[in-house]
């Protein structure tokens, strides 16, 4: 039986959520643009599941925006919110996923600024960073809740604060935090959230925007008026009913989930210490209940994985959609980890169906390959 | 007999139980539910695999290479990338875009987006058929223009478009063409590179695959180029990042192949159908056919029944699921833009229905609608004070009508 | 679209269809709204000596609201007198059929034709000034 701890990647259907989805995908096929029944019927299970949704993260079911997934609610925030202005600046994490960093560069064509914000080597942004945009007043800053390859969490309410202070928007983009740890929209202060369903049990191909009704945000897709007029397509009903059921049982067992998946986490981190040589990035911050990343020296991240995958493991370098690139992980630079070192890196990433024997068979694995690989390069690591 | 009766497969179709099976194999957890861009374990690698081969199912039915094709969301995100990912692209060469009236809303709100952002559209006019004139396209062309976008088969009146005719025509004028085939797919052969269409948009819940997904057919020789509208992660050869949902890809590719294998067969039954329902129903006084009979897809019968108001027209016929106008313009009281666009009257653009038929409805559901039809229509005219003044004679486009 | 049951109820059984002789002098014909609009009401009124009105019937092209509207108007109306039926408020049409937001036009459309076919009725009879403080 392979071991799967690649979480922060995707994560298994829970046979729950996709019992709600069937109905979705065998009988009730209606748009729910359609005025007939068939069409009501598929409306009446989106509004439901805009209500599961939002009460994950404590927002209004108005304030939900459902999108194709988390890559599409961060381009929409970034560009969404930026596309009323002729230009400006937007400040960014220095850890933000592809799907933020990258919309962020494309409105540097159009004369955007695009500012930095800098963590320090815990991975977090320095409470100092506020000054920083202070002065160039962004029109947004956008920082994730929770990273997904190292799981540091972020003091998002404050940088949300400062931004409001600055007049910026605040968007944050919660797909790795939402459904493992609790969030609140309405008392983050934060402006825009983006959701991923995948990353909590739910299917792949749907995700969410949340937004404030203050926010002036134009569309990226247009044509059909769905959404409010903010995201025109027809439903993806099954999937939304699917994020629906996954947000639910999300919330219902977060404080087991949280106990659970941190113990098992205090037992890999004590086991990796002992074997020696292993140095776990962002330790010393707040980080998710599930993510563990960590180094070691001397060895080849991208070989360890691919013999540890011989063995039956799936873990990850760091992000799935950065995978195929043979670079130093973005994230580990910008918290200044020597090149060497962040290409050694591993990201563990539990779930709810973790297992103390799955940390035990992937500690007894990674013992004897670094041993193998060690043995190899000839190093010694006292 | 179940009812109510669903003739609104233009709307979207039910998923095929076939097409479900498939997906369920990608749901569930014994299944494979990696992430298809993880690269360092078999999850990541089987999620790639089935994603791959339903790439090359989706291309088999347009006669397009699998590397043409492009994952999105569906048939709105593939029009919205191929019309603004072109314009972005070349729009240092030229910012002129022509279209047609009649498109989708997905094509006409995203050229209006661009002429707020300094491009100009060309909005051509069809024919009281539907219909586009090919000279009219011809002399619309212009040295600035970069981009022809016309649907292949229309949503509201099923008419199709010779998109041979356009693709020779802007392959010769050194123009892209991109056509919107969401419903055309399945319900008509396609072949991109005999009809010279250099990107095409593809929907999966129209072929009876599921909701949410769908593709762009992006030319590769002569090379067609698109700036990216989603970016993050550089999925899709950059063209479209977001983690592919493998299960959706699954049951488009499965939906796309059922649809080659066996519509040979299903268009000919379908046809029979909607020609046994029109002819039960053209007998009746006032009522049109809109749009032009013969290029059009065998499933569709858009009629208009005069002095009857579309809505309450729909309401009595709540024992079967038809729509009026298109399903995404139905909750407004506008009426179909599309038939505004053919020259049809205020009277007959509100007394549309659209009838569409597919791959589940029956002889009997078509008898049972046909006669439903016919009694409530007859019903409704009772209750029409225009019917009763169309019966004594007066002409109703002479009337001078209280301002309302 | 959400109908009210009363909606449902004056669609499928609607009250008092038909026409009067529009030429009938204690007939008052009243008809507004445009086919471009989607709505055409016609609303009949006949009216006794006394200024009562005996007997209404309606014709309307339109939604399932605005048949409803027009149907429960054609009941109201019956055995109120020309005074009375002019005071009758698109809002207590629309809150006896529950209608949504976006039908309020159609309650709106039955009071013009109302107060139509009150006009046309005095206007025929040259009694104009002494209701229109409706």
């Amino acid at each position: 039986m392979p071991v799967y701890l690649d979480h922060n990647a995707a994560t298994p259907l829970d046979p729950r959520v996709l019992d709600s989805m069937l109905p979705y995908l065998m009988t009730h096929h209606g748009n729910p643009s359609s005025v007939h029944r068939f069409g009501r019927a598929t409306r009446a299970a989106l509004d439901r599941a805009r209500e599961q949704v939002a009460a994950l993260v404590n927002a209004r079911p108005s304030q939900v925006i459902f999108t194709s997934g988390g890559t599409e609610a961060n381009n929409f925030a970034i560009k969404g919110t930026t596309a009323v202005d002729v230009t400006g600046c937007v400040a960014i994490g220095a850890t933000e996923h592809p799907s933020v960093t990258e919309p962020a560069v494309s409105l540097k064509e159009a004369g955007w600024r695009v500012m930095v914000l800098p963590v320090d080597r815990t991975g977090r942004l320095p409470s100092s960073v506020a000054e920083s945009f202070r002065g160039s007043r962004p029109a947004l800053v956008s920082v994730m809740w929770a990273n997904n390859e190292t799981g540091v969490i972020q003091n998002i309410a404050a940088l949300a604060a400062e931004a409001r202070a600055s007049d910026a928007l605040f968007h944050t983009d919660a797909v790795q935090a939402a459904g493992k740890i609790e969030l609140d929209f309405a008392a983050s202060g934060v402006h825009l959230m983006s959701l991923s369903a995948h990353k909590m049990n739910g299917p792949k191909g749907v995700g969410a925007l949340i937004v404030d009704a203050a926010v002036e945000l134009k569309p990226l897709l247009r044509g059909g008026g769905q959404e409010k007029d903010k995201r025109s397509g027809t439903e993806n009903v099954a999937g939304i009913v699917g994020f629906g059921a996954a947000a639910d049982l999300a919330k219902a067992r977060m404080t087991d989930y949280g106990t659970r998946v941190s113990r098992l986490r205090q037992r890999l981190e004590s086991e990796l210490s002992a074997l020696g040589g292993v140095e776990i990035f962002g330790a010393a911050a707040e980080r998710l209940p599930n993510t563990v990343c960590f180094g070691t020296a001397g060895v080849d991240g991208e070989t360890l994985l691919l013999r540890l995958d011989r063995g039956g493991i799936a873990v990850s370098s760091g992000s799935a959609c950065a995978s195929q690139h043979r670079e130093p992980s973005p994230v580990l630079r910008a918290m200044d980890i020597e090149p060497e070192l962040a290409l050694s890196a591993v990201r563990v990433s539990l779930g709810h169906d973790s297992t103390e024997q799955d940390i035990d068979t992937f500690v007894a694995a990674l013992a004897s390959q670094l041993a193998q690989l060690r043995r190899m390069t000839g190093r010694a690591v006292g | 007999m179940k009812k109510p009766i669903y003739l609104d497969y233009s709307a979207t179709t039910p998923v095929d139980p076939r097409v479900a099976e498939k997906m369920c194999k990608y749901l569930t957890l014994d299944g494979e539910f990696g992430n298809p861009a993880s690269r360092s374990h078999p999850f990541g690698w089987h999620a790639e695999e089935a994603v791959e081969e339903a790439r090359a199912q989706v291309a088999a039915l347009i006669g397009a290479d699998p590397k043409e094709i492009v994952w999105t969301s569906g048939a709105t995100e593939s029009d919205n990338l191929a019309i603004k990912g072109v314009a972005n692209f070349y729009g240092k060469k030229g910012r002129h875009i022509v279209t047609c009236k009649t498109e989708h809303k997905a094509v006409l709100d995203t050229c209006r987006q661009l002429e707020r952002d300094g491009y100009e559209v060309t909005y051509l006019d069809p024919e009281p058929n539907g219909l586009l004139d090919l000279e009219k396209l011809k002399s619309a062309i212009r040295p600035d223009t970069i981009l022809v976008s016309v649907m292949h088969v229309n949503n509201e009146i099923g008419v199709i478009q010779d998109i041979a005719a356009i693709g020779t025509l802007t392959r010769e004028r050194g123009v892209l063409f991109h056509t919107d085939a969401a419903q055309s797919a399945g319900k008509v052969p396609i072949d991109v590179n005999a009809t010279n269409v250099d990107l095409m948009s593809l929907s999966a819940h129209k072929i009876y695959g599921p909701k949410g997904i769908g593709a762009l057919y992006v030319r590769r020789k002569p090379r067609v180029r698109l700036e990216a509208q989603m970016h993050g992660g550089g999925h899709e050869r950059g063209m479209r990042s977001g983690t592919l949902p493998t299960h959706q890809c699954v049951g488009m590719g499965e939906a796309f192949r059922l649809a080659k294998a066996e519509m040979g067969g299903e268009i000919g039954r379908i046809r029979m159908l909607r020609n046994r329902l029109l002819n039960a129903l053209k007998g009746m006084p006032e009522v049109y056919v809109n749009g032009d009979l013969e290029n059009r897809t065998a499933g569709n019968l858009n009629m208009s029944f005069n002095f009857v108001e579309g809505e309450s027209l729909i309401m009595a016929l709540k024992d079967i699921a038809v729509s009026s106008g298109s399903a995404c313009t139905s909750a407004s009281l506008e009426p179909s833009y599309v038939l505004r666009a053919l020259g049809r009257n205020d009277e007959l653009a509100h007394s549309s229905i659209r009838f569409t038929i597919g791959r589940f409805t029956t002889q009997e559901e078509i008898d049972y609608a046909a006669a439903l039809v016919k009694e409530k229509v007859a019903k409704l005219r009772e209750l029409s004070p225009l019917w009763e003044m169309h019966q004594e004679g007066v002409d109703l486009s002479k009337v001078q009508w209280a301002a309302h | 679209m959400a109908y009210s049951d009363k909606v449902l109820d004056h669609y499928e059984h609607p009250r008092n269809v038909g026409s009067f002789d529009r030429n009938d002098p204690n007939i008052g014909t009243g008809m507004v709204g445009a086919p471009a609009c989607g709505d055409v009401m016609k609303l009949q009124i006949k009216v006794n000596n006394q200024g009562v009105i005996e007997d209404a019937k309606f014709k309307t092209y339109g939604c399932g609201s605005a048949i409803a509207s027009s149907s429960l108007l054609t009941e109201w109306v019956k055995g109120k007198t020309l005074e009375e039926a002019g005071k009758i408020k698109n809002t207590q049409i629309a809150e006896e059929l529950a209608l949504p937001p976006v039908k309020i036009h159609c309650s709106v459309l039955a009071e013009d034709a109302i107060k139509a076919a009150i006009s046309d009725y005095q206007t025929k009879t040259g009694k104009g000034s002494k209701a229109d403080t409706a």
